[in-house]
């Protein structure tokens, strides 16, 4: 792999100098604060910017959104929605619920799924394959078009009706009916979720199809699927896990809501209907959707680990095929979210087994990143940082995963903190950490100036310990009983609630600092260099300059 | 060494379970289950326990794995890159051994699912010693329907108490916890099989009983069904484990498990006045079982 990717660098240079002074010798490129170039934008790498700075912009607010609840569970009794705090600016209990349930959607829809496939997928995925954009550049504006219309309408749900007297919806991100019927929610929020969910699951549909057809069709020369790199691949099989999963999402939502609008019957007991179809339906697209998130950084992580351990990633086939059997395998398991349902036993035992064997493709991808830094000469960039702390924090909620997949304990633990303990560990420690590693990783490529090491380092070490400070005593709540989704609990929790607060204030400082880093490498401008990392970067977006030419590899690289 | 170590977890692991057992309601700072009080609820905390020292090594394996190649092959130690990427030998090793690790935890998963899941487990038991209670769910409270379907029928609501609360107050010198104690407790006898038979009426809500290890969603237009026998007289706390709405966090579920003739005693009080005779009757009682200790805690 990386004779043949170094083969190609050679090449590709070459070609790229040519490239690049004929895109200016053509046309000049738009300039930066053209609305045009933004709104009408048709290259891949600007609507890749357009994803990452949106999911700036939605991750801060899921963020404050979580900052609320920490605050409120910090003590028990009422803190913020008790209707009078802060000139009861946050209303009721029924509001902590509206505020729980946006900062699952917004984190998993606005912030993860935007940066991890749009962002860097959009940004990288033509660059590391070779191509000069991606398949249909029209069809690229639109997928991103429609997620900020979509953010709207989710925003917009937050202050109109839902049950009486109330605004929003609180029904949690799962959106189960009744409660999201009109039994529990009467009002017009919920019709705007669903709207909502359908604009971005159309974007996330298109923007799939566009990647399947841009890596079938548009590798360079020489490139075999075989040869082509990880983050490729992950982004190739998180495609099409979009392509198959979405669909069940839309038919889910869509029948929610004629039952709430036309007298549909399909989740209504009164009619006939069965509330646990809905969450038949939800968990076939929801649990795809987890292996969404985490496999982009997933494929991330590869290139960082090979990159700074200056060795090729260890069983590269392995890797990728792993990734497929967590695709497929993904597909097979989704009832384990419904352990207490009331499910036939035998049914639950196949989705026990099924779900514990998914951590054997996920154990063979941990053993072999560290197989990728063992013999290898590790440098510790800010990169590398992120991407070491993934692999431990997502190990640590990995065999949480394995507790919990054994439904004999499930029915103790499920919907209590220990399961919000494990997914965030996976998710928000484990895909927010990809995003960053990512970030750091090809920060001087998307912004042509670089970072400083020092910001850089900080943000990872707050991060790294805020992160589990808030998560960690979450494991010791949830096996103490303390259900999920309480505004007001019990005074023997508070201890740990309390940390987790504490936690979550470090958490916050990291992100401060992240912007800090942001703003100082806008003023500092210190010049990138096309390859910062040396021989350890072995992929094609290292032979363009930084930032890579508007319009890339007029000339086809060649992958021998 | 290994099997000295081990030796050593094994006793930090008892010690833990050891401790445990003082513990009843949620504990201030607890990191460990709340005590098991029923057969498979041991059980669960023991299959538990073992898989949670399973996961303790594997993430100690992973993480000295980690903290080894950071030392032996960073940049210092190790200049020069070694340019392998293929090992068969150690790519089946960690295939395999996941594997069977994987087998030896479903070896303990699966007995367990049926034990919880398969009424008494199993045993043969006449309709007549079951006590059969009828669990309702609503926004935002527990019903519970006793003799159903008998002359004897009644129904027993069961709302949370809150300090201040001029109908439901909650008094603490009574021993009530807050956001955990209601009007009216489930009320069961001990040493015999309990079946509930659960269901809702607006939304979904969820009946969970930590100390038994158990939890079913309550789900209109479904009956699921829980059983569970109670070995020793006390006070039991669990809460809504689904979410139902503005007050789903005060829904909280109280179930005291008494000596057979108090239960008795109980029922035909609870039967003639279902709204207050039941609770005068209960408020009569000395506190039973272990939770006493911990409400003069506080």
């Amino acid at each position: 792999m990386s004779s043949d990717a170094k083969h190609a660098a050679d090449h590709g240079h070459g070609h790229d100098a040519h490239g690049h002074d004929h895109a200016h010798d053509d046309h000049h490129d738009p300039k930066w604060y053209s609305p045009a170039r933004w709104l009408f934008s048709t290259n891949h790498k600007d609507i890749g910017t357009l994803y990452l700075v949106f999911a700036m912009c939605a991750g801060v607010i899921g963020f404050v959104f979580s900052g609320f609840m920490r605050a409120e569970l910090a003590e028990p009794g009422l803190q913020l929605f008790n209707g009078t705090a802060f000139g009861g600016f946050f209303g009721t209990e029924h509001n902590y619920n509206v505020i729980t349930t946006m900062h699952g959607l917004i984190m998993i829809f606005f912030m993860v799924m935007p940066a991890l496939i749009g962002g860097f997928g959009n940004w990288f995925v033509p660059l590391m394959i070779g191509a000069p954009d991606m398949a249909m550049p029209r069809m690229n504006n639109i997928s991103f078009w429609l997620v900020p219309v979509s953010f709207f309408l989710l925003i917009l749900s937050m202050f109109v009706p839902g049950p009486a007297g109330n605004n929003g919806f609180g029904g949690g991100w799962v959106l189960y009916p009744p409660l999201s019927s009109t039994t529990g929610h009467p009002g017009l929020a919920m019709d705007l979720v669903i709207f909502s969910l359908h604009l971005a699951g159309m974007s996330s549909i298109l923007g799939a199809i566009n990647f399947i057809v841009t890596i079938l069709n548009m590798r360079a020369p020489g490139m075999t699927l075989h040869k082509m790199p990880l983050f490729a691949w992950s982004i190739l099989i998180t495609a099409f896990l979009l392509v198959l999963a979405l669909p069940v999402l839309a038919g889910a939502l869509t029948m929610l809501l004629t039952d709430r609008n036309f007298g549909s019957k399909f989740f209504e007991v009164s009619g006939g209907g069965d509330p646990i179809m809905f969450q038949h339906l939800f968990w076939f697209f929801g649990h795809p959707e987890v292996y969404i998130m985490i496999l982009p950084g997933f494929g991330i992580v590869s290139h960082v680990i090979s990159t700074f351990s200056r060795k090729p990633i260890f069983g590269y086939l392995g890797m990728a095929y792993a990734m497929v059997s967590i695709g497929f395998i993904g597909f097979l398991v989704w009832a384990h979210h419904m352990y207490t349902v009331g499910m036939d036993v035998n049914l639950k035992a196949y989705f026990v087994a099924a779900t514990m064997v998914i951590a054997v493709p996920t154990g063979i991808k941990i053993f072999s990143w560290i197989a990728t830094m063992w013999g290898g000469s590790i440098e510790f960039k800010v990169p590398m940082l992120w991407a070491i702390g993934f692999i431990f924090l997502f190990t640590v909620g990995g065999v949480t995963g394995v507790v919990l997949a054994n439904a004999g304990v499930d029915h103790f633990l499920h919907d209590t903190y220990y399961v919000v303990a494990h997914f965030h560990y996976v998710l928000s420690l484990g895909a927010v950490f990809t995003l960053f590693c990512g970030w750091y990783y090809w920060f001087e490529k998307m912004w042509g100036v670089k970072y400083n090491g020092f910001i850089g380092g900080l943000h990872f070490w707050l991060m790294f310990i805020g992160s589990n400070l808030i998560f960690f005593p979450q494991h010791f709540l949830g096996l103490q009983g303390m259900p999920r989704r309480y505004v007001d609990y019990a005074p023997q929790f508070r201890e740990w609630h309390h940390w987790s607060t504490i936690g979550y204030w470090v958490a916050a400082a990291a992100t401060i600092v992240f912007f800090i880093g942001l703003i100082e490498a806008v003023i500092r401008r210190r010049k990138a260099e096309a390859n910062p990392w040396g021989e350890g970067a072995t992929t094609l977006e290292w032979t363009l300059s930084s930032p890579p030419p508007f319009h890339q590899y007029n000339d086809l690289p060649r992958v021998k | 060494m290994l099997r000295k170590t081990l030796k050593v977890f094994a006793l930090g692991a008892a010690s833990l379970v050891a401790a445990g057992s003082a513990w009843a309601v949620p504990t201030p700072g607890g990191i460990d289950f709340q005590t098991p009080v029923t057969e498979t609820a041991k059980n669960v905390h023991a299959f538990h326990n073992e898989v949670l020292w399973i996961i303790t090594v594997i993430v100690a394996v992973v993480t000295a794995l980690l903290i080894w190649v950071m030392i032996r092959y960073n940049k210092r130690a190790n200049p020069v890159p070694k340019k392998f990427s293929h090992n068969t030998v150690v790519e089946i090793l960690w295939t395999v051994v996941p594997v069977l690790i994987l087998v030896w935890i479903a070896k303990g998963s699966f007995p367990l699912l049926y034990e919880q899941d398969v009424a008494f487990n199993g045993e043969q038991v006449a309709e007549a010693d079951v006590v059969d209670i009828k669990v309702y769910g609503n926004m935002w409270y527990w019903d519970y329907t006793y003799n159903q379907n008998t002359d004897k029928e009644f129904v027993v609501e069961s709302r949370i108490l809150k300090a201040g609360d001029p109908d439901r107050p909650l008094v603490t010198s009574r021993g009530d916890l807050a956001q955990l104690s209601t009007d009216n407790p489930m009320v069961v006898p001990v040493n015999r099989y309990v079946r509930l038979k659960i269901t809702a009426r607006d939304v979904i809500h969820s009946w969970a009983m930590p100390q038994f290890a158990l939890k079913v969603d309550a789900v209109p237009g479904r009956l699921n069904q829980l059983w569970f026998n109670v070995p020793v007289a006390g006070i039991y706390y669990g809460q809504c484990s689904e979410l139902c709405g503005k007050d789903h966090s005060n829904m909280p579920i109280e179930l005291w498990a008494l000596p057979q003739a108090q239960y008795d005693a109980w029922l035909a009080a609870a039967q003639a006045d279902p709204a207050k005779g039941g609770r005068e009757y209960l408020y009569s009682l000395p506190r039973p079982g272990a939770t006493t200790q911990v409400a003069s805690a506080h």
